[in-house]
């Protein structure tokens, strides 16, 4: 099953299962995005559309603000909203929704709100979109308390932890890569939820932790194996949900390896790899032989042009490169350089 | 409307002897409007507000107490004291949440309408906003998304003439209420509304609309605030002219409502005198709950943030959860 598929299949789990349950968004009614159905042609079984009815299929006017202060305000009183935004650029246009409203109602009026929605975007980034469409906001969001960030960079992982954002009686914002929705593997077909909160070792290791989300997880996979060759041992560590962050396993791992690389496509000033970074650093320096390397984007917007573009996020080289870096770096002579 | 009046008299009293910390802005001089659009609700109905906050959950009936008390940031305050005027809020009586930022609670409104819609539980949805907020985009969205899902909710504008020092006209262009045509729905401009009657009229014709499932409908209230923007608000410029606040002084709601109400026969002076007594005593109960209840425990401040307790950040190698860390930082 592929990733989007995956989350096509959590969608209709849990359209499915309650009733509650509605998917509201730009052009979901044609599964312009490819969640809302089984396939492009409305004859093919399998079209929420056809299953759900226009009640709970909501195809809504290009309005963000009102569609994510709506969905609020719907999962304030009784539904649970399933809100599908496109590329995670115009989460930005209902910014105060987010912030104002879907953050704070809950804590604000002394618990008397909960807010059970999801919101999914993707990031488009890789894919020669330009500055408009390629954001990684995922950072912007884990700065903001009372939300909570998923990241998926697998299929199972997709569907898993799509049931569980579902379920949730909090706000759950999931950015999905787009460069992984053509990823393909076995995913179990019976329903099963993963807990947020609770990283995926992707990868057992002795000699460098590298933490990885998103692409960088692939990336991070490759550059594993090269280094195997050289007789680095790499473990890789896929938090999935940033909120809840599952820090002791990347505590735990850093105390095993003591040494840390964070892959993180999004970029570099206050994103998610200076949070694990400096969580590390607050919590078990003494475990560490090297210094922490990031490898992120850099704090420029993203260009066009496929020669420029793609040098900007963590790949299998320069993730080797980190690697290769903190595995053979005395933190004496560093400071010193 | 005299419940309002008297609160909102109290919670300016307590501003000025420092009683109530923060900001709180009155709806005195505006309880027709108040009054008149929530009447036209019924207790199952949803409504949302702004700034100008105690006078919208008075009018869906929740009780004064809780009310003062959350002016004041006690524990037994509707919400706890983790809202204050800003952000009162009483889900018991539909009120969803008073609003901080001008215009923002108008999609909230709009999402409730929406699942009222989804479960079709016929309840109404009403959101209240300023002229000031009328300039929000978010108003355009949501009119046009209600508009085309016939979504029971009703968009209620007071227009009190004036967002902060900036009279309405030389920031909104045409009439408010005129602009729901573009959206195809109906817009009424209740000019009196000091009138009670007249704003009830008004927003129980769009309420019955929206329940029979007809859509949304834009009421704009023309009325006017006695006090300041905000209570103890000075500002070096005069931006009202002192014949129009004179003139707008001799329309008192209540002044005029208990005038129809003694000559229509419907009550007597004393009858009437009875009630303002009640209200003040009502009033002075409610105060003395504000004052006499507790502060919260100062760990709720981690509360609520979340339906299931988690740290807000993170876990440390030892399991401590970051809460209590918060806690003991904080000397709790
Ligand atoms: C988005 C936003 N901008 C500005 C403010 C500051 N502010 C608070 S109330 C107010 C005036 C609002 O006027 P109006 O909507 O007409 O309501 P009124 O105060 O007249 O009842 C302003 C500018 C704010 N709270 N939120």
């Amino acid at each position: 099953m592929s990733f989007l598929g995956a989350i096509g299949a959590a969608q209709k789990e849990a359209m499915d299962a309650d009733e509650r349950v509605v998917i509201i968004g730009e052009d979901v009614e044609a599964n312009v995005y490819g969640t809302t159905g089984a396939g492009k042609s409305r004859k093919d079984k399998g079209d929420f559309l056809q299953m759900y009815g226009r009640n709970r299929i909501r195809n809504t006017p290009i309005s963000e603000e009102v569609i994510v202060g709506a969905a609020a305000g719907a999962a304030m009183t009784g539904l649970r909203p399933i809100v599908d935004l496109s590329y995670s650029s115009f989460l930005y246009m209902a910014m105060d929704q987010f912030v104002n409203q879907v953050a704070k109602n809950r804590y604000m009026f002394g618990g008397q709100a909960s807010m059970p929605v999801v919101f999914r975007s993707a990031m488009f980034y890789g894919l020669n979109t330009g500055a408009h469409h390629s954001d990684r906001p995922y950072p912007m969001f884990m700065n903001v308390p009372g939300l909570k960030i998923v990241v998926p960079a697998s299929p199972s992982d997709a569907k898993g932890l799509l049931r569980t954002a579902i379920d949730s009686d909090d706000p759950v914002l999931t950015f999905e890569a787009c460069q992984l929705w053509g990823l393909k593997e076995e995913v179990e077909e019976d329903e099963y939820r993963i807990p947020f909160g609770v990283a995926r070792t992707v990868r057992e290791g002795t000699d460098v932790t590298v933490v990885a989300i998103a692409t960088a997880v692939p990336e991070a996979v490759k550059a594993a194996d090269a280094l195997a060759a050289e007789g680095v041992s790499v473990e890789v560590i896929d938090p999935r949900t940033l909120v809840p962050l599952d820090s002791r396993a990347v505590l735990e791992s850093v105390a095993k390896t003591g040494r840390l690389v964070v892959a993180d496509p999004a970029h570099k000033t206050c994103g998610a790899a200076a949070e694990i970074s400096a969580i590390v650093a607050e919590e078990a320096f003494d475990a560490l032989k090297a210094p922490i390397a990031r490898v992120v984007t850099p704090d420029t917007q993203i260009p066009f042009s496929p020669a420029l573009e793609k040098q900007l996020y963590p790949a299998r080289d320069s993730i080797a490169a980190a690697v290769r870096r903190v595995a053979g770096a005395r933190p004496r002579e560093l400071a010193l350089s | 409307m005299l419940r309002i009046r008297r609160f909102d008299e109290r919670a300016s009293k307590m501003v000025k002897r420092g009683q109530i910390p923060g900001t709180v802005h009155t709806s005195i001089g505006q309880e027709a409007q108040v009054v008149g659009a929530t009447m036209a609700l019924g207790d199952d109905d949803y409504m949302t507000g702004n700034h100008r906050s105690h006078g919208h959950p008075i009018g869906k009936g929740s009780p004064l107490g809780p009310l003062m008390a959350e002016l004041v940031g006690k524990g037994t305050g509707v919400c706890g004291g983790k809202g204050g005027s800003l952000h009162l809020a009483d889900f018991n009586v539909g009120s969803l949440g008073e609003s901080g930022i001008v215009g923002s609670s108008i999609p909230i409104a709009t999402g409730a309408a929406l699942s009222s819609k989804v479960l079709g539980n016929g309840r109404v949805s009403l959101a209240f906003f300023g002229d000031g907020a009328a300039n929000q985009g978010c108003l355009y969205e949501a009119m046009n998304m209600a508009g085309v899902w016939d979504l029971p909710v009703v968009f209620l504008c007071e227009n009190n003439q004036y967002a902060l020092s900036t009279p309405a006209h030389t920031v909104t262009s045409g009439v408010i209420a005129e602009r729901a045509a573009g959206f195809g729905i109906p817009g009424v401009r209740v000019e009196d509304g000091q009138d009670v009657l007249a704003v009830f009229e008004a927003v129980s014709a769009a309420v019955e609309r929206a329940r029979r499932g007809e859509g949304p409908s834009l009421v704009e209230v023309v009325t006017y605030r006695f006090n300041e923007h905000s209570e103890g608000l000075r500002l070096g410029v005069d931006y009202r002219d002192a014949a129009e606040k004179a003139s707008w002084l001799e329309k008192d709601p209540i002044v005029l409502f208990r005038k129809h109400l003694v000559a229509e026969g419907v009550a007597t002076d004393d009858e009437l005198d009875a009630l303002e007594r009640e209200v003040d005593a009502e009033v002075e109960d409610a105060f003395e709950f504000s004052q006499t209840s507790p502060f919260p425990d100062p760990s709720v401040a981690f509360a609520d943030l979340y339906t299931e307790p988690f740290g807000p950040t993170h876990l440390s190698r030892d399991g401590v959860q970051s809460a209590e860390q918060a806690h003991a930082e904080i000397g709790v």
